[in-house]
């Protein structure tokens, strides 16, 4: 019988390989609600060609693999469901190329969010990313892998809509390159004017290939920036008032919440808009621009500027933002989670009616949370909940009640962003019949073994 | 219930109708004033009840003993005449709803109210406050609530302030040395002017620090600079101790430029205005506030109110004019640092 711990050792050296219980332990769980299940194997590969050969040797064995970056998605992703071989992309975090002309920059597979910023801030001080509001320890690929979004969403898109090229190790163990990278040594497209290839693996988890490379689009970085926060009562008139702020393309990000306490923010909902610029006036004028296309909403009473005070700023400002760590302790225990559909913004009044519904019949400390995606095109809208891990029947009402609100939001034109097994499984029984056929062929003909990331967008 | 003292026959009988002809954001003259606020008094609507921007002047300029503002408050309420967005009005109401706690110093019978607003903890160090300090109440519990008259609602001030009032009662304490003006005005000019019993002699800040600066005359060093003083809009419920702004500055050496927005016809910070009245409003203000700043060759800007620091001091600093409290140029008169940035 082969011993499959010693042929990983043998390909990334015996320190970067673990069986044991302890390893296990951890890479069987992620911060969020789902049920642990033990790998059997973890590695920490360092370069593409090291993923190669494993994933060679995981089709010989038929085992499966999983590809984790910093295990962040809340909604159990990467949590082995078959056990199988966990590959841990920590390792492979080097910056590679930043193009600042063409505004791009490679990164490889493991590199996290924290680490990009990091280094635009030393060496690049005009560029930017989108940065999530993820711990920073996210990485970069699995970030775009789950169509994460960011500080530049909503002038953007998707941050999957801001790649510009891929390489991907494939199930065979073939390495790949998508994009302009394909035929140039530019990265700066990640499909156009070629077919967009991409979509074979962004969105899949894992499910169809590792991605060992990220080319990501940088974008300019303005020396100032600065935060309002509008509030309104009227939750039927929040997609109006974004329709408005979106209309003036001034704005940098559209955060919006809605949560009980503290007390300053019970009863209202809280458009947080976030302005930049490289002068005063530049800042001042978009600053006017945003005030002043809410102007009939003041005069009707329907909303106004809140005062935001000094103190209160660096936290709004933060980059990425750690209020959120806080919201997670407010049940103490530590426990946050929440389910994050990409809803029309339309539907913002009816979710956030369903947030404060679910907190109040299963008496859950809960916050509404939406952050704008292109110039109002869609949201993600989160239903957020905040638990105490040592107390099993809240963790059982915080299940029930995101589970509630992931298929309330779906009901209403919504579709899961990240989604669980069981939201996956809701999903392709919603879908159009001949997409999830498209998506089986695609899945069968790039991992025909069923190895990679296994429970993970399986059509049945 | 509490009932607002307003003399009619004071407005019939006014020779200047000062309280709207003087105002800064309305026009009309000595006859359309004096009929306007009789009518209000009569509790038929008027324009000046659609048109105030709540500034507070009128309190001031009417020196006659009435209310003019309380009565437009009351008035405007009674109508469901909105100042705010609702949303506005519900989290200021929410930020002060009592807590059934507070944080309390070594309480005295001369105690130190910082309302809830924490930045004044941090000003009251040093030699002008060892005599009362660590004496204080902070915290929801001892808020005045006279920020509502902001937002056309008197009815949440009638509530609560009858509570703070018992809350300070129970304190024992004599006096109570307020450091914002709408704490002194709540107790002043408007728990008398709605029949509520003040049990304590209310001492605003700028009387206190005009004693401390006396007791410590030694330690005096003129300043030599030129400021600005930004009045803030409380002050005009308390317009009585104004007059401590130019005994301050004149002992400790500072010279008060003669400025266009001064005394009657200062410009608040627009803080409010914006939240309630929109952009252009707020920026109309804040504008000719500090270009009339600048113009007059301040050196400083002299804040009474944090929050009208918190809105202005920046803006200050970026016409070249460093922002400073009150207190903080007092400590600095006595050669000690400022507790908060001045850049």
């Amino acid at each position: 019988m082969i011993d499959i711990a010693s042929q990983l050792a043998h390909i990334v050296g015996e320190r970067f390989v673990s069986n044991n219980p302890e390893e296990a332990f951890f890479y069987a769980r992620d911060p969020g609600l789902m049920p642990a299940h033990k790998p059997d194997y973890v590695v920490v590969p360092k370069t593409a060609s090291e993923i190669q050969e494993i994933l060679r040797l995981a089709s010989r064995e038929r085992i499966p693999v999983v590809p984790m970056g910093a295990g962040m998605s809340l909604t159990g992703l990467v949590i082995p469901l078959r056990g199988g071989i966990v590959i841990d992309m920590k390792r492979m975090n080097r910056i590679l190329e930043v193009n600042e002309k063409a505004r791009y920059v490679i990164v490889e597979g493991g590199t996290s969010h924290g680490a990009l910023k990091a280094y635009l801030d030393k060496h690049c001080p005009r560029l930017r990313h989108s940065i999530p509001d993820s711990p920073a320890t996210a990485t970069v690929a699995a970030n775009v892998m789950i169509h994460g979004q960011g500080r530049l969403t909503q002038q953007y898109g998707f941050n999957s809509d801001m790649v510009s090229g891929l390489e991907v190790v494939l199930p065979s163990g073939e390495i790949c390159t998508i994009g302009s990278c394909a035929l140039s040594p530019y990265w700066f497209s990640k499909g156009a004017p070629l077919p967009d290839l991409t979509g074979l693996f962004l969105g899949w988890f894992g499910a169809t290939g590792i991605i060992t490379k990220v080319a990501l689009k940088l974008y300019p970085r303005k020396k100032m920036r600065d935060v309002e926060i509008f509030v309104t009562d009227r939750d039927d008139l929040v997609p109006d008032m974004v329709y408005e702020l979106t209309h003036t393309e001034m704005v940098e990000d559209i955060n919006i919440f809605a949560q009980p306490m503290p007390m300053i923010f019970k009863d209202n909902h809280h458009i947080t808009l976030f302005i930049t610029g490289d002068t005063d006036e530049e800042l001042e004028f978009k600053r006017k621009m945003v005030w002043n296309c809410l102007d009939g909403f003041i005069k009707s009473k329907d909303g106004g500027f809140m005062s935001v005070p000094p103190v209160m700023k660096p936290t709004l400002l933060d980059m990425p933002q750690r209020s959120v760590s806080r919201f997670a302790d407010v049940k103490k225990g530590g426990g946050f989670e929440y389910s994050g559909p990409i809803i029309p913004v339309e539907t913002y009044p009816a979710c956030t009616r369903k947030v404060m519904e679910l907190g109040s019949k299963y008496d859950l400390a809960y916050s509404a949370m939406a952050r704008v995606i292109g110039r109002n095109h869609a949201m993600m809208f989160g239903f957020a909940f905040t638990f105490n891990r040592a107390d099993p029947q809240m963790m059982e009402r915080t299940r029930k009640a995101l589970e509630e609100g992931g298929e309330f939001a779906l009901a209403a034109g919504g579709v899961f962003w990240k989604p669980t097994i069981d939201e996956q499984r809701l999903a392709l029984e919603k879908m159009d019949a001949t997409t999830r056929d498209l998506m089986k062929m695609i899945k069968e003909n790039l991992d025909p073994l069923g190895i990679m990331n296994p429970g993970n967008w399986e059509v049945v | 219930m509490y009932t607002l003292q307003f003399d009619i026959n004071h407005c019939k009988t006014c020779p200047t109708g000062d309280c709207l002809v003087k105002c800064q954001f309305m026009s009309l003259d000595k006859t359309e004033a004096i009929k306007e606020m009789i009518k209000i008094a009569e509790g038929k609507d008027s324009p000046v009840l659609h048109d105030c921007v709540t500034c507070y002047g009128c309190e001031e300029y009417c020196k006659r003993g009435n209310h003019p503002f309380y009565l437009i408050t009351e008035q405007r309420q009674a109508k469901g005449i909105l100042t705010a967005p609702r949303a506005i009005t519900r989290q200021w109401i929410n930020i002060g709803e009592p807590r059934g706690k507070a944080r309390l110093g070594q309480v005295k019978g001369k105690v130190l109210s910082f309302g809830f607003m924490p930045e004044l903890l941090q000003l009251v160090r040093g030699r002008l406050f060892e005599d009362v300090m660590p004496s204080y109440v902070f915290g929801q519990e001892f808020f005045c609530n006279v920020v509502y008259i902001h937002f056309s609602n008197t009815s949440i001030i009638k509530e609560r302030l009858p509570q703070v009032l018992e809350n300070f009662r129970k304190l024992g304490v004599k006096e109570v040395v307020c450091m914002h003006d709408e704490c002194y005005g709540a107790f002043a000019s408007l728990a008398p002017a709605y029949g509520m019993e003040v049990p304590f002699r209310p001492i605003h800040y700028f009387e206190y620090l005009y004693g401390r600066l006396h007791d410590l005359a030694k330690e005096l060093r003129p300043l030599r600079i030129k400021a600005a003083y930004q009045r803030p809009c409380s002050s005009r419920l308390s317009h009585d101790t104004h007059h401590f702004v130019r005994d301050i500055l004149s002992i400790i050496g500072v010279e008060l430029v003669e400025r266009a927005y001064q005394d009657e016809n200062a410009l608040c910070c627009g803080d409010i205005l914006g939240m309630n009245y929109g952009y252009e409003l707020k920026n109309d203000v804040q504008s000719r506030n500090l270009d009339d700043m600048a113009e007059h060759d301040a050196e400083y800007c002299v804040f009474n109110c944090s929050a009208c620091q918190n809105v202005l001091a920046t803006k200050v600093a970026k016409r070249g004019i460093k922002p400073i409290h009150m207190i903080d140029l007092c400590k600095m008169a006595i050669g000690e640092k400022p507790s908060m940035e001045v850049s």
